[in-house]
């Protein structure tokens, strides 16, 4: 009989509990956005960052008192940088826990391949930080339910073009690619695009493969040319072993990067002596001087007792960002949410101030940093 | 002509890492004809030893090296105990399958303590940061240090090798292993020598690369390690001498191949010399062509 009326207690209780998250789910005074991003695996780094960032954010808004006196709840979770159970997660936070909104996942592969089950449900899927030239848009036309708030790699290799034909009058640009990445060529195609349309030229392009770490032998060939900077599209472990090997050559022009340097294993691969005269675009720096970006940084020191990075940067202003756009939106759906993020203008974030424009792309100031000594020492911004 | 000469200079640096790590290749294959596949993650080994060793406990270069050294020795001689001694007389495919399986081991085990990042020596200071300048031509005292610190190895062996008793009792089992044990050598224990020697010169090299290039990884050992065999195959597997003058020579193209912008065929000109040397001079350049002895 005892036992009997323990199951009945069980039964009786599963059945209240169940009955809890129906009424939380209905909740008129909750608004949920869902969170699906790479919290373990490859990627794990840029998923903790963003989502850091995002809470912060959430948390500013509900203490302010939310949308209209609605409360925002994060339905988060971890898509392990598995672009399959990206999708999954994506599924699962539109059909069963009814979000309006999905933010991430950090990485263009993923990210992408979420929005075909946005654009079915038509609920938006936003990235912070998906930024190859084809999340958004492709051949087909503008993709209808996603969006991103970072600017794209062409956007991105453009702004370092016109920062080194305006802010470093350069002429003439050898360019050491990293041919195993996406990334990499579509910022060298578009830098040399940009370059050679305002008078420069390409002096040589060369190539190295990542995982690579002598450079001696491409650095000591261009050596003997003539030419006033270096751009090096790839990412901070063969940068950081190009810049050292060049400088102890006694290459002293120039060193121009994208974000892929934004790592502080930069520094420790080259040597601080080495990081001199050396410049990256980003979305953004904690030396930036702007009201806003002091804000930011003072609240996140606060909340993790840490400098933020520009994930964190980039999920901060991704869930203000839709924040934004849900509280201008007429009513609480996906087509009303997608009508009015495509009317964000001038939106001021961390990472700049953006709009939207017709391919879900935004539009901002690309900021590029200058390293002295190593160290991140001034901030430059380039509009497009 | 100082472009020629700096090209030179990178392409001796970069091959006496090749020549370091060919000499372990060619002595073990010499002494019981096994490509030991694990040989180039011993040179891991000894790059995250002295990473250990300067980064953490802050001891110098020097100390470090005999650590690294040391390590890889002891390393050396276990796996040949644990991994190869059991299959001394198994068919030489079923050795090369273990030495492969060695090879994941060590890989994967660095990288499941040490994780799979890159990480990197801590800096130069005092002579080792130093550069010199001889008209255009720039030599880093790590390059001069690289090419004096092999050289002196190089010597050292060849002294070892042919004027010890131990040397002498290496020679005799890699010429015929059957006769050398009738002759009352102890097979085993020159065998773990030899492992012992080779294992050494890699713990070297891999100490040498994290100064020189100051990043190391778990599977930094996988391409030069293939490079370094290939040099020993370029001048004769099995040939001391060979493995030397081999690993020099697969650096120098190497970098004058990237130097004269295929920096992207570079690992290609590499494996296609191998091709034709097996089909060209199958002895290697120092090798005699024997007829095999049905």
């Amino acid at each position: 009989m005892k036992k009997y009326s323990v199951i009945f207690l069980l039964v009786m209780s599963m059945l209240v509990f169940a009955g809890c998250s129906q009424t939380v789910s209905t909740d008129q005074n909750v608004i949920k956005i869902g969170v699906n991003y790479e919290l373990s695996g490859d990627v794990a780094t840029y998923g903790q960052s963003s989502v850091e960032g995002i809470e912060l954010a959430i948390e500013q808004i509900n203490e302010a008192g939310g949308i209209n006196g609605k409360k925002i709840q994060l339905v988060k979770y971890d898509n392990k940088s598995d672009a399959s159970e990206a999708t999954t997660l994506t599924t699962r936070l539109i059909t069963q826990d009814k979000v309006v909104a999905v933010l991430g996942p950090a990485t263009s592969g993923a990210f992408m391949a979420t929005i075909p089950v946005a654009n079915q449900n038509k609920v938006p899927v936003i990235s912070g930080s998906a930024t190859a030239d084809n999340v958004t848009v492709d051949d087909k036309g503008v993709k209808e339910y996603a969006f991103r708030i970072c600017f794209t790699d062409s956007q991105q290799g453009n702004a370092v073009a016109k920062f080194a034909l305006e802010n470093l009058s350069s002429k003439k640009a050898v360019i050491i690619m990293d041919s195993s990445s996406d990334y990499a060529k579509g910022l060298a195609e578009a830098f040399t695009s940009t370059f050679e349309a305002g008078g420069g030229t390409i002096v040589a392009q060369e190539a190295y493969m990542s995982g690579d770490t002598d450079f001696n032998a491409v650095l000591t060939s261009i050596k003997g040319k003539d030419f006033d900077v270096i751009f090096i599209p790839g990412y901070y472990n063969e940068a950081g072993l190009i810049i050292k090997q060049a400088r102890a050559q006694g290459i002293d022009v120039p060193i121009l990067g994208a974000d892929g340097f934004d790592s502080p294993k930069l520094a420790e691969l080259a040597g601080a002596e080495a990081l001199n005269n050396v410049y990256f675009s980003n979305h953004y720096s904690s030396v930036d001087p702007s009201p806003v970006v002091a804000d930011f940084v003072e609240a996140f020191k606060a909340k993790y007792k840490k400098e933020p990075d520009a994930f964190n940067a980039l999920g901060y202003d991704l869930a203000k960002f839709v924040v934004d756009a849900i509280s201008r939106a007429e009513k609480l759906d996906g087509e009303s949410l997608k009508k009015a993020l495509e009317a964000t203008e001038n939106f001021e974030g961390v990472t700049g101030t953006m709009s939207v424009d017709e391919n879900h792309n935004v539009v901002k100031d690309i900021i590029v940093i200058e390293l002295k000594d190593g160290k991140q020492y001034k901030t430059y911004r380039v509009t497009e | 002509m100082e472009q020629l000469l700096q090209q030179i200079v990178n392409g001796i640096s970069l091959g006496s890492i090749y020549a370091l790590i060919a000499l372990g290749y060619t002595m073990v294959y010499g002494i019981i004809k096994l490509i030991n596949f694990a040989h180039c993650d011993v040179y891991m080994i000894g790059a995250y030893v002295g990473y250990v060793c300067m980064a953490k406990l802050g001891l110098g270069f020097f100390p470090s090296l005999l650590a690294s050294m040391l390590v890889c020795t002891l390393l050396g001689v276990v796996i040949e105990k644990i991994a190869y001694k059991p299959l001394r007389n198994a068919t030489r495919i079923t050795a090369l399958i273990t030495a492969i399986g060695v090879s994941l081991f060590l890989e994967y085990t660095t990288m499941f303590f040490a994780g799979a990042d890159v990480r990197t020596y801590p800096p130069m200071t005092g002579f080792m940061a130093k550069t010199f300048k001889m008209g255009d031509v720039v030599i880093s005292a790590q390059q001069i240090l690289i090419a004096v610190i092999t050289v002196i190895l190089m010597v050292l062996l060849q002294l070892i090798v042919k004027k010890t008793r131990i040397g002498k009792a290496m020679r005799a089992v890699s010429l015929d292993k059957d006769a050398a044990e009738l002759m009352g050598i102890d097979v085993d224990s020159t065998i773990s020598f030899t492992f012992a020697l080779g294992s050494a010169l890699a713990g070297a090299a891999g100490i040498l690369v994290g100064v020189y290039y100051n990043s190391i990884n778990p599977l930094m050992g996988v391409l030069p390690g293939l490079k370094a065999f290939v040099a020993a195959v370029f001048g004769g597997i099995g040939i001391i001498p060979g493995a030397m003058l081999g690993g020099y020579l697969i650096g120098i193209i190497e970098v004058f191949v990237a130097g004269f912008g295929y920096s992207m065929y570079r690992d290609a000109v590499v494996f296609a010399i191998l091709i034709l040397i097996l089909i060209l001079r199958p002895a290697g350049l120092l090798g005699k062509n024997t007829g095999e002895k049905v």
